[in-house]
């Protein structure tokens, strides 16, 4: 198997006496998505920031192509490679489709001074990039960023990701905000980021989403990895109680129950 | 003009300068249905433009400010420091002229810098960054002022500069005009053709994202505020050689008249959204109606209430003119 590209060991990372992640240890390889699971408050976000030059890990070591490296900023991370897409996409909602696919590489014509921002080039490369991951929907770079829908807003920066050669592309909570068929959209388009030999760090508490494109998953519970596995080795009931803290699901579901057997004669049960 | 793909209607109306431009259109034909003739005659028109030019200077650059996210109105007392620094250099000391609008530009451009630096160290918003040095340089120039002079009124007299900076063409028509179509020119080729422009919108639509994809927002706000500052000393140099004296009191009406025009323009109050050419209508249209009331036979003290009304339609035209452009597909059926 090959080496990972991005491999943490040991890391932790406190804010004054307040620790947030304990001795993390997680790799992730090209063509392989790992998927970070946790509740709200897991520590996921942080997890995120350390991967991507935000903060800097309190201890552990982080390292790329097997060799140490460290990310004093988001754009040291960039240039390495690695990639974020957040929640909303990070995109400009009142910029053309064109334009916040190339911003601050955009592409120019003319000389010296007169250097003129290449309309037709940006949007041409950005409609083609998106089509490429299977949006097709999107014909017109003109278009203003913010008439997407979700998915397609999720698709065009990860377009824009792949375009501008990421090896790591780490998604927060991509599907969190979309319907059904929106989120279906973007996980194929995850796949296909895969298929393209990326690797890609999934972060979501969505475990159907989880479950339908990755091939390796972490469990985050209170800073802390609580569970390491791989595609196949675990069902969907487990995963779900190991988020929920251990307290399976099924506890949880006749905690439920007993509160509304004890007044039963005012509540009539839902069948 | 960063040309728009196809000339429809619709593709007419998504753009952000469309809004100004039917409000303009509607002002010139209120003024014209009540001021006659004289309002649109060379004479009438040259008493709107005079004023559209001094206040379109500072109106683009402080639009651009407003796309790039943030607000300048410490141009209010830059104009009259510019306007002072020039006329005491080159009208009490009677030093040649370029000493005085070289000093008056470089004043403009050091406050610029002072609120650039300001904002990008502090977090402290722009509004309240300026609030402070509209003050400060108010004060600073009026003590300066009676300090050197012992006045707050200096004369100034540079026939030889007149031609360039402050001359009436034709007898009516300001010089400034030209300056200002030269500033309007300008400030599209660097907002909607070169990528400095595409960096300025997206500071403004969103300047986390802005910063992560690699553009320098912290040098590109400085260098608006340095802009604005110098921009502001311009009118401020121009003034005072076009009426031969300066006021330690001149130029607090730009701040909220610069920001009517921005706003009326098409420009977002939180920024990411604009254009230059809307900006220009706006100052048009601000000129025509504040001037146009003297054409009439109305009191002018109704003036500002059509400001005032002209600006909340102009945001709520705006507001659903910028709806249609974010909805816009270009195949019907997709949601």
């Amino acid at each position: 198997m090959a080496a990972p590209i991005l491999k943490l060991s040991n890391v932790s990372k406190s804010f004054g006496p307040i620790d947030v992640l304990h001795d993390i240890s997680l790799e992730v390889r090209a063509g392989e998505v790992l998927c970070l699971l946790g509740d709200n408050g897991a520590g996921k976000s942080t997890l995120i920031k350390l991967m991507s030059g935000v903060y800097q890990p309190t201890a552990g070591r982080i390292e790329m192509d097997g060799k140490e490296d460290h990310f004093p900023n988001p754009r040291a991370a960039a240039e390495k490679g690695i990639a974020t897409v957040h929640q909303f996409g990070g995109t400009f909602p009142l910029m053309s489709i064109g334009r916040s696919f190339f911003v601050g590489v955009e592409p120019t014509k003319g000389w010296g001074p007169f250097k003129v921002y290449d309309r037709k080039k940006a949007n041409a490369i950005a409609v083609e990039a998106v089509q490429k991951l299977g949006i097709t929907r999107i014909t017109d770079g003109d278009r203003l960023v913010g008439g997407l829908s979700g998915g397609e807003r999720q698709s065009l920066a990860i377009a824009r990701a792949v375009h501008f050669g990421a090896r790591v592309l780490i998604l927060d909570e991509p599907t969190a905000a979309l319907g059904v068929k929106q989120a279906t959209h973007v996980l194929r388009i995850v796949n296909e980021a895969k298929r393209r030999g990326l690797a890609v760090i999934f972060i979501t508490h969505q475990v159907m989403h989880a479950m339908a494109v990755g091939d390796h998953f972490a469990v985050l519970i209170r800073g802390a990895i609580a569970s390491d596995f791989r595609k196949g080795e675990k069902t969907r009931e487990e995963i779900t109680d190991l988020m929920a803290g251990g307290a399976s699901m099924a506890n949880l579901e006749a905690e439920i129950e007993s509160a509304f057997g004890e007044d039963d004669e005012k509540t009539p049960r839902v069948a | 003009m960063s040309s728009s793909p196809s000339l429809s209607i619709g593709a007419l109306l998504r753009r952000p300068e469309t809004g100004s431009f039917l409000g303009l259109v509607a002002v010139f034909l209120f003024f014209t249905a009540f001021g006659g003739t004289n309002f649109a005659s060379p004479t009438g028109a040259a008493s709107w433009l005079n004023v559209a030019a001094q206040l379109g200077i500072v109106a683009i650059p402080i639009g651009l400010l407003m796309i790039a996210g943030e607000l300048d109105i410490s141009i209010g007392s830059i104009i009259p420091a510019g306007s002072m620094t020039c006329a005491i250099i080159s009208g009490y000391y009677d030093l040649p002229i370029w000493i005085g609008v070289g000093a008056a530009l470089a004043l403009g451009a050091v406050i610029g810098l002072i609120n650039g630096i300001l904002v990008i160290r502090t977090a402290v918003p722009s509004f309240i960054v300026t609030l402070g040095t509209l003050f400060a340089v108010a004060g600073m120039t009026l003590g300066f002022s009676v300090l050197v002079t012992g006045t707050t009124s200096v004369a100034i007299k540079v026939p030889e500069a007149k031609w360039l900076l402050g001359d009436f063409i034709a007898g009516i028509y300001q010089v400034t005009i030209f300056w200002w179509i030269g500033a309007a020119l300008f400030w599209s080729f660097v907002l909607h053709a070169s990528p400095l422009g595409n960096w300025i919108f997206a500071m403004g639509g969103d300047k986390v994202s802005a910063r992560n994809a690699g553009i320098p927002t912290e040098r590109m706000t400085v260098m608006l505020f340095v802009c604005s500052g110098m921009s502001a000393a311009f009118v401020g140099l121009s003034q005072a050689i076009l009426y031969n004296s300066a006021q330690v009191s001149a130029g607090q009406s730009y701040i909220f008249n610069s920001i009517i025009s921005v706003v009326v323009g098409g420009v977002l109050l939180t920024g990411g959204y604009g254009s230059v050419f809307g900006i220009v209508l706006g100052t048009l249209t601000f000129a025509v109606v504040s001037q146009g009331i003297y054409f009439t036979g109305f009191d002018a003290n109704w003036a500002s209430l059509i400001i005032g009304v002209l600006l909340l339609g102009a945001v709520l035209m705006n507001n659903t003119f910028r709806k249609a452009a974010l909805s816009y597909t270009p195949k019907k059926g997709t949601k």
